[in-house]
């Protein structure tokens, strides 16, 4: 098999999937042309990150990262979100094909680019240099990091 | 298991396999040998070569046997620059949507100092013989253009482009790896030099194949080695290999237009119930196509995606995604019909074969708009198309 058993479960299965209306705050990262886009929302209250959805257009491995991502945020503080790591999205999903590393690059901005326009809405001040753009190149360079 | 992937490769007959079988123990000599263990596989390789060549009408001195279409492109390609080399012309021709067997062999040729004119396959995944002729030059050495596709299974003007090379003196050769066996191949009719097919694709075996060299082409070797199929292609021959092959394509041909009736039926019905799913393109001409070739792209999802939960329907089919491609970009062959990126991602290929059912595709049918629907549901490029963020493309 190409994938663990987690990560199928959570392509089969996804976690808190779907639109969230009245977000708090909202991150798309990832670009159709690639081949993947995630979009995550979360839902903020007294710094806790109360509630957590996902839409994902990708392969299975990008559905299974961001499902497993909004768990692994759900009832957190928010600064604790932001220390979530792309190793920890694939240590949590029992790993993934080096060819599939930028998918959990991908969950990991995804969720630090919704906690980013949470604290622009609310004029929250934060270091910039913690965002990558999240763009295509940007984290594809982790799976030619990942086979080198 | 429903096995929709025929185009990657096939099921060995019942006939190939018992054909095959004697030849693992019984007759497992030599064929190179003069003692009788060796000449009794000679006699299975004669045969088998003589019904190749009868049935591309071929003569069997212009049968090479091969492991597989892969090195039956090298080699046709191999020889030909050499020749042109020789004859200082080091012009290639090709087509944008060939096979990789092809176009990563002329990838080494360009840095060997070839030039490669690609030429474009337009929306319907035909060449135009048009385009050829302007192309062609003095310096043209090879044109080689496939017979139909491997992904959307879109036929080539192969007869009126070996005429257009022959008017001027340019040798062609064509990649019938997913034609032999599936739709009539008769080499002097269609006025080709070299041809290569493959026995995995016609429910022979994997790692056989062959290159036709048409009498008088100048062929050189890609190995050096012992003296087999006439000095050109060292190496103790498959013989259990050759002999199912041949077999198979003996069998598929006899069985040819009745299979070919069923394959257009369950493929034609496959087209018109998944075309009624909003946002999708049948990719590639309908009407110049191999009979058991579906494709298919649907707005919004991505092919591994689809790929895998038809999986767990039991059906087992392809993508020209990237993810499924291996690399960033999504199939070359799509792209080359103009498909944009994103919706190259989503497309779905479904190769059938004579064991096929249209029970089968009935199945099919009932999982495809489902999963697509499920994928939909929570993508975000669909979500924008939806509200009008984002233009349908399809
Ligand atoms: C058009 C075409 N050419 C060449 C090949 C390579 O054939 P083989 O797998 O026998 O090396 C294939 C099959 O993968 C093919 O579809």
């Amino acid at each position: 098999m190409l994938y663990s058993e987690k990560v199928m479960d959570h392509f089969r299965n996804p976690r808190n999937v779907g639109e969230m209306p009245d977000a708090d705050g909202i991150g798309e990262v990832g670009n159709a042309k690639c081949g993947d886009i995630m979009r995550m929302y979360i839902k903020v209250k007294d710094n806790i990150i109360t509630d957590v959805k996902f839409m994902t257009f990708g392969c299975a491995s990008a559905i299974a990262t961001s499902s497993i991502a909004t768990e692994m945020i759900k009832g957190q503080p928010i600064d604790k979100a932001l220390e979530l790591s792309n190793q920890a999205v694939v240590e949590a999903l029992g790993g993934l094909p080096t060819h599939k590393i930028h998918c959990s690059v991908l969950a990991e901005e995804a969720v630090k680019a919704a906690v980013k326009d949470y604290y622009d809405k609310h004029n929250i001040k934060y270091d910039q240099k913690l965002y990558c753009a999240g763009d295509c190149p940007c984290v594809h360079e982790y799976d030619k990091k990942n086979s080198d | 298991m429903i096995y929709l992937d025929n185009a990657g490769t096939t099921k060995v007959s019942a006939k190939a396999k018992e054909a095959m079988l004697p030849l693992l123990d019984e007759v497992y000599g030599n064929a190179s040998s003069l003692h009788t263990a060796g000449q009794e596989a000679k006699t299975y390789l004669e045969e088998a070569r003589s019904t190749m060549a009868k049935c591309l009408n071929a003569e069997a001195g212009e049968i090479f046997f091969t492991s597989g279409g892969t090195e039956s492109d090298n080699w046709a390609i191999e020889t030909a620059c050499r020749y042109g080399k020789m004859r200082g012309k080091t012009h290639i021709i090709t087509s944008a949507f060939e096979h990789h067997a092809v176009l990563h062999t002329l990838e080494e040729k360009e840095k060997q100092g070839f030039t490669v004119t690609y030429l474009p396959v337009y929306k319907e995944g035909i060449v135009h013989v048009a385009d050829l002729k302007k192309a062609i030059t003095d310096n043209t050495c090879l044109v080689t253009i496939m017979l139909a596709n491997n992904e959307i299974g879109t036929i080539q003007p192969i007869k009126e482009m070996a005429k257009v090379c022959h008017e001027r003196g340019v040798i062609f050769h064509t990649d019938a790896v997913q034609a032999v066996g599936h739709i009539g191949v008769d080499v002097k009719d269609l006025g080709v030099d070299m041809l290569s097919l493959s026995g995995h694709k016609f429910h022979g075996p994997k790692g056989v194949g062959a290159l036709y060299v048409k009498k008088g082409v100048p062929l050189f070797n890609l190995m050096q080695g012992g003296a087999q199929e006439k000095n050109k292609r060292p190496g103790t021959e498959n013989v259990a290999g050759i002999v199912a092959m041949a077999t198979a394509l003996n069998e598929s041909l006899g069985e040819m237009e009745k299979v070919n009736k069923r394959l257009i039926s369950m493929r034609d019905k496959l087209f018109d119930k998944l075309s009624t799913i909003p946002h999708s393109v049948i990719n590639g001409s309908k009407s110049q196509r191999l009979p058991g070739n579906f494709n298919m792209s649907f707005e919004g999802i991505e092919g591994e995606s689809l790929l895998l939960l038809l999986d767990d329907y039991g059906i087992c089919a392809s993508s020209g995604s990237a993810c499924t491609s291996g690399s960033l970009d999504p199939s070359h062959v799509l792209l080359a019909i103009g498909l944009p990126h994103e919706v190259a991602h989503g497309s779905l290929r479904l190769t059938l074969s004579k064991y096929n059912t249209m029970e089968e595709i009935n199945k099919v049918i009932s999982a495809v708009p489902k999963v697509v629907s499920h994928l939909r549901k929570m993508s975000p490029v669909w979500d924008e198309l939806e509200k009008g963020e984002r233009k349908h493309v399809i």
